[in-house]
């Protein structure tokens, strides 16, 4: 099954990648919401996958506790999942607020920090 | 002799205090620490004599076989006398040069801190310690060219200075890097023991080229000479002092001490020689040009280093003993020469040959100081610069045929060197009154003082010759490599071979004196048809490298948010892929052991593919949005079907959250609907992004045919409910395990929040968009908060 799981994660990336090379700042937003969602598919496969079974320890266990899925990429998962949220609200605001000052959702056309396209300058000493 | 190198760094912070209380007769003052250190230095005179050498050590960087080591040997001596000597004479003239200026303070510091590293320079044994003290002098140099700085001239002059130099120096290290690497040590002491298993090593030659690159810019050699006569902006104590009789003679020193290590070779010998022999007939040529004084010095200085280094490249004992001579003479007739030059323009208000005459009664000691420095320029019988001259005949006159030539070009550079010194030193004092700018009278001890007394001392050394070859010039010769060398030096040697030399140099110069406007025409006329010269070049190479640097620029750093991810992800592509094909390391892929996926599998991995899809070519942004959480939720099912019921909680929250916020602000913007890239734009994009994911899904896919480490994950799972208490083992990590993590999860979120507040209430002053303003957020926000933030951004 990781198989299919890797492939899907490409998939993602390569979709996520092809948004950020956008030049609307709000295709950007969903790149970036893409590339969360891949890293974690990329995190939960590298952790190996197990059909159904949660890694919850039942009341009632007798002896060892076998076959259930691997918790630790789990709960990397799961911080980086809110942690993704933040960035994400975060970009999006950002992103909502350059669009009210500069008047544009084109990200070429943001420069209020870029020089401007000046003469070359000539040598002094 | 730490002391006494050190020292002048320590005196040159008080300089400006001593100049404020004292005046321009600081000069006075000042002059008494160079006149120590050469009395110090002359008292050390026994002993290398008697011990050959003086080695000193203090531990610098002990770890690396970095030290300040000490090294007096003969030539080390000759070198700090010579430093400290017209060091002592400068600190007066410089006091009477600069009467009144306000920065006079500021340049005593600079030419205090010069003659320390100058210092350093000759006398340290670690290589290391010896570029460190190299690249001082290089700095001071800009200093003092650079002092006047108001003048544009000045400003680059001392760049140029600075960067040839700088230049050269590091090709040094260099050199002397691999140097220390092929023999495993930073000492000139150890070196000077290799002999000349150094010469036979396979990077000699290379260490040679570094090292002479080093030498070559530091003494102003063909191509690298211009910088020499551009720094003749310094104020003229600058100019007697650093750029005639010391700082110059660094890259001299330099292929002095190396001449045991290196020389003497057919490379040393081809290079020396035709460098040297060409910057030195080039300097004679373009000296004769000049009209105005300093600069004819500051060219003949050039052919002066360019004999010294054909000289070295000549070897052998005799060579060198002409060398060490002419070394002696020059320092003192060329510091004395510059000194005149400054003192007439100082006087007389113009350094223009062709508008000075007549000075002779006005100014008769300096008229005598010029005269003595002339003499012994020209070579002329009771002068040191006599006996120098005859000294080097008689080393090239041993009959081989490179020998021959170099003594040709010896003879003509002589033969010139000798109508210039006299243009210099006659055409301003004798002749008609010139039509000068101030009217010229003697000036104060302080301006005549060092000329005249260089002048005598080449006088003294002319008569005491037979007596400095027994002892220092015999000394320093040894040191280089010859011990039986310079003891039979003879004022007057009888009528031989060298005599009729310099009978013939004489008459050579005697003409060019007389047709001296006329061969100033002509030069001017070549060298004006010649039009180019490394000069221009290096503006040239400046205009270059500042334009290549902006044409660089512009192209990384585009200001486009795009290029730049652009960039990043095809670096991210290349890693990835790069490898992997190099070392074929791509993953095997057992199709028929792949298990089958179920229905339920099978449907949700095409539903998020069909919302991949939906992303890229929605026509309108709620379509976009939608699939985003599509694809959202398609992970969430995913999670939920492998056994993570937690991650698919958040995630579906998650998700929702996105979209309904997503589409909230949406609906506030009015944006173009489709994706404006063009067709080529696309293409990129889309090679880029599968290269990227391809590349990801085969790193992922090898990734996991090496064993999984469950270490961590069998720790957890075995101790989260014996030590922590709870039965949903993810929990456990999240809240007890690692809950510090967490915390800082929850920092994070909290401090995003903030922000994302701050950013929707603050506006800048004057920017009033009550319209565009979200309602929302007017609500949402505390009704106080915009106020008061906008307070305080006040």
């Amino acid at each position: 099954m990781e198989f299919y799981l890797a492939i899907l994660v490409g998939l993602i990336f390569a979709a996520s990648t092809y948004m950020l090379l956008s030049r609307s700042v709000i295709r950007l937003v969903l790149g970036v919401a893409l590339l969360g969602n891949a890293v974690n598919l990329l995190i939960f496969t590298v952790g190996r996958v197990t059909r159904h079974i949660p890694p919850i320890i039942p009341l009632d266990l007798q002896g060892e506790l076998t076959g259930i899925a691997n918790p630790l990429p789990q709960a990397l998962i799961l911080t980086a999942i809110v942690i993704g949220f933040a960035i994400f609200s975060f970009i999006l605001v950002l992103a909502y607020r350059a669009y009210e000052s500069l008047g544009t959702d084109n990200s070429d056309e943001m420069r209020v920090a870029e020089p401007k396209k000046t003469e070359l300058t000539k040598l002094t000493y | 002799m730490l002391l006494a190198v050190l020292s002048g760094f320590i005196l040159a912070m008080f300089a400006p205090s001593l100049k404020h209380f004292f005046g321009y007769r600081a000069g006075w003052l000042l002059a008494i620490l160079p006149a120590a250190i050469f009395v110090y230095f002359l008292s050390q005179y026994d002993q290398v004599m008697a011990n050959k050498a003086i080695f000193e050590y203090h531990p610098w960087i002990p770890s690396i076989g970095i030290n300040l080591t000490f090294y007096l040997d003969g030539i080390s001596l000759l070198f700090a006398l010579l430093i400290s000597g017209i060091g002592t004479f400068i600190m007066i003239y410089a006091g009477g040069y600069l009467k009144g200026h306000v920065h006079l303070g500021r340049f005593y510091a600079f030419m205090l801190m010069f003659m320390a590293s100058m210092l350093g320079v000759v006398l340290s044994s670690n290589l290391m310690a010896l570029f460190v003290f190299w690249e001082l002098t290089s700095v001071t140099s800009f200093l003092l060219i650079g002092f006047d700085h108001l003048r544009k001239a000045a400003r680059r002059a001392a760049l140029q200075a600075l960067i040839v130099t700088g230049f050269g120096g590091l090709a040094m290290l260099a050199g002397f890097v691999i140097l220390s690497a092929s023999t495993g040590t930073f000492e000139m002491v150890d070196l000077l023991q290799y002999g000349n298993a150094i010469k036979d090593m396979d990077l000699y030659f290379v260490v040679l080229i570094l090292i002479l690159l080093g030498a070559f810019t530091k003494s102003a050699q063909f191509p690298f000479h211009f910088w020499l006569p551009n720094a003749m902006e310094a104020p003229t104590p600058v100019s007697a002092y650093l750029h005639s009789a010391t700082m110059v003679k660094a890259g001299i020193y330099l292929m002095m001490r190396m001449y045991p290590i290196l020389g003497d070779t057919v490379e040393w010998s081809i290079i020396l020689g035709a460098f040297g022999g060409f910057t030195l007939l080039a300097g004679v040529f373009i000296a004769i040009r000049q009209t105005d004084l300093k600069l004819m010095l500051a060219y003949t200085t050039m052919a002066s280093l360019g004999l010294l280094t054909m000289l070295l490249g000549a070897g052998g004992e005799g060579a060198i003993e002409g060398a060490v001579l002419y070394l002696l003479a020059h320092s003192l007739f060329k510091g004395g020469l510059f000194m005149v030059a400054g003192t007439i323009y100082h006087e007389a208000g113009t350094l223009d040959i062709t508008k000075l005459g007549g000075l002779w009664a006005k100014m008769p000691i300096t008229f005598v100081a010029a005269m003595l420095a002339a003499l012994s320029m020209g070579g002329i019988l009771p002068l040191v610069g006599f006996v120098a001259k005859e000294s080097l005949y008689h080393a090239l006159i041993s009959g081989d045929p490179l020998a021959l030539i170099l003594l040709v070009v010896a003879i003509i550079g002589n033969a010139f060197m000798f109508a210039i010194g006299f243009a210099v030193a006659l055409k301003p004092m004798l002749g008609k009154i010139g039509d000068t700018p101030k009217a010229a009278q003697e000036g104060s001890i302080m301006l005549w003082l060092g000329p005249l007394t260089l002048g005598l001392c080449g006088l003294a050394a002319g008569f005491g010759i037979t007596y400095l070859g027994q002892s220092i010039i015999h000394n320093a010769i040894s040191s280089i490599g010859n011990a039986n060398a310079g003891t039979n030096l003879h004022l007057w040697a009888g009528f031989n071979t060298p005599l009729m030399l310099s009978l013939l140099t004489m008459a050579l110069g005697a003409i060019i004196y007389m047709l001296f406007d006329r061969m100033r025409n002509f030069a001017d006329a070549v060298l004006n048809w010649i039009g180019w010269g490394p000069d221009k070049g290096f503006d040239q190479f400046m205009a270059g490298l500042l334009y290549l640097s902006q044409i660089v620029t512009n192209r990384l750093q585009t200001g486009q948010l795009r290029s730049y991810l652009r960039s990043t992800f095809i670096l991210l592509a290349l890693v990835i892929w790069l490898p992997m094909i190099a070392y074929d390391a791509f993953p095997t892929i057992d199709f028929g052991a792949l298990t089958i996926p179920t229905f339920s599998e099978a449907g949700i991995l095409t539903v998020a593919v069909i919302g991949l899809y939906a992303i890229l070519v929605a026509r309108s942004r709620l379509t976009s949005i939608v699939s985003l959480g599509v694809v959202g939720f398609a992970v969430a099912m995913l999670f939920m079907l492998f056994g993570a019921p937690d991650l698919s909680y958040t995630q579906f929250m998650v998700e929702t959250l996105s979209v309904v916020i997503l589409a909230l602000v949406m609906t506030r913007l009015h944006l173009d609907k489709a994706d404006q890239k063009t067709g080529l734009e696309a293409v990129v994009a889309t090679v880029v992004a599968v290269a990227v994911g391809s590349g990801l899904t085969l790193l992922l896919l090898k990734v996991m045919e090496t064993q999984l480490d469950m270490k961590l994950s069998d720790f957890f799972i075995k101790f989260s409910a014996t030590l922590a208490h709870g039965h949903n083992i993810v929990n456990v990590i999240l809240v007890d395990f690692r809950a510090l993590d967490t915390l800082g999860e929850i920092s994070v979120v909290m401090t995003t929040g903030v922000v994302i507040l701050a950013l929707i209430n603050l506006r800048p002053k004057g920017q009033n968009k009550a319209k565009n303003k979200p309602e929302n957020a007017s609500e949402n926000a505390p009704k106080n908060a915009p106020k008061t933030l906008e307070e305080s951004g006040q």
